[in-house]
């Protein structure tokens, strides 16, 4: 597959090149090389910032790195508090984990489209994908994650019968049992898609859009990427607050008993 | 694009990161925050205990004065008092020692003068002896006349 999308030239051949992931293995066993690399990078940095924070914290006058922790930790903090009234000593630090997961995934975005592939090739790969985020993968796997909490938490508070009447009798009572199931599966099953294909679709927008304007003259390319990466600023922020605001919403109606 | 493995090493990383949040990250930042809080909270509150103990204290400190004010006013009239009654004693002491001064004095006049007197007579009575010898040109015995004598000099005295 592979040699045969390198074989493409023009215009077409730079777009599918530059949206092929570096892959190892086989069918179902395909590993994408870059989006778990860079992922578990930026991972890491996340981790590291924060630890730093951590071990430096002082209730005194905090320092620069401790500052910018303590804000992102507050504003978290204030949108776990705003729609999440249970107590839960996981549902914040998740919210953290994404919001800053999700926002250095997608800052990768603003690195010129050209830069990483060119590093790559200099180091011997010839596909690299900088932004996990426009990789299916990474994006279900986060929303199959937090669906997987909301389940756990569903049963845990509603007990497995609360949930499963919940299932069947609500909102039509139980003469509509199976439109009542159905409805509800929908509606269970639509929030990790629509997480996933969401972040995913706004990223992968974007970056094609980057490239698009990567293929034109180089005199026209300021003039539309500058904007464009201000306006991605914006979508990029908003796209992490948006995943770690629905992550909060679903697990809180996980844990409301009617 | 195609859903493959790579899910799940994305989920296991996933779960590792939360889990290092969870445990390493969120509970020490979280703590300082909170306990921040606190004791700016417990700073304000003292700040402003402070400032009513400053007003209290003042309201104190001019209470104090007005009393110290009382007081010394009232130990500057016992003193002036004191004074005057010191001065008149004094003045009474003085005016009986003038007196008794004179009276010693008087005394002592008088027996200079009672002294004096004597020395006279007896200087009179020898001169009037004397002339009254040469007058009679006799002997006059001084034991003989003596009652003449002491006659004249009384009579001078």
């Amino acid at each position: 597959m592979a040699t045969e999308v390198h074989a493409a030239e023009g215009a077409t051949g730079y777009i599918i090149h530059h949206l092929t992931p570096l892959q190892a293995g086989e069918g179902f066993w395909t590993l994408h090389l870059d989006t778990l690399f860079f992922s578990a990078a930026l991972g890491g940095l996340f981790l590291w910032f924060f630890k730093r924070a951590a071990e430096k914290a002082t209730t005194g006058v905090p320092g620069l790195v401790q500052n910018f922790a303590e804000m992102l930790i507050e504003f978290v903090d204030n949108q776990v508090k705003d729609s999440f009234h249970g107590n839960s000593k996981l549902i914040a630090p998740l919210a953290l984990t994404i919001f800053c997961w999700v926002f250095l995934w997608n800052f990768m975005d603003l690195f010129p489209v050209d830069i990483l592939p060119l590093i790559g090739s200099m180091m011997g790969i010839e596909y690299l994908r900088s932004v996990p985020s426009t990789d299916l993968n990474a994006t279900f796997a986060m929303s199959i994650s937090v669906f997987c909490l909301i389940i756990f938490y569903s049963i845990k508070i509603k007990g497995p019968w609360g949930f499963a009447k919940e299932l069947m009798f609500q909102p039509f009572g139980p003469w509509l049992l199976p439109f009542n199931l159905l409805l509800k599966l929908v509606e269970e099953i639509a929030k990790p898609i629509s997480l996933a294909l969401r972040l995913f679709g706004n990223l992968y927008a974007g970056e094609l859009i980057f490239i698009l304007i990567a293929l034109l003259p180089w005199y026209i390319q300021p003039v539309l990427s500058f904007p464009w990466a201000i306006f991605h600023i914006l979508i990029i922020t908003l796209q992490a607050f948006i995943f770690m605001v629905l992550t909060i919403v679903y697990l809180s109606m996980a844990h409301e008993d009617h | 694009m195609s859903i493959n493995a790579t899910l799940i090493g994305q989920m296991i990383t996933f779960a590792l990161l939360v889990w290092f949040t969870m445990k390493y990250i969120w509970p020490p930042l979280f703590d300082s925050l909170e306990e921040r809080k606190k004791k700016i909270a417990d700073g304000l509150a003292a700040a402003e205990r402070g400032q009513e103990e400053i007003i209290l204290a003042e309201k104190k400190a001019k209470g104090v004065l007005k009393e110290a004010k009382v007081q010394s006013s009232e130990i500057v009239t016992l003193a002036q008092k004191r004074a005057n009654e010191i001065v008149e004693e004094s003045k009474d002491i003085a005016k009986k020692e003038g007196e008794r001064l004179i009276i010693a004095a008087k005394a002592q006049i008088d027996q200079e003068i009672q002294q004096a007197k004597e020395g006279l007579r007896q200087e009179v009575a020898d001169l009037a002896l004397s002339a009254a010898e040469q007058i009679l040109g006799a002997e006059i015995d001084k034991a003989k006349h003596q009652d003449i004598i002491s006659k004249v000099s009384n009579q001078l005295g």
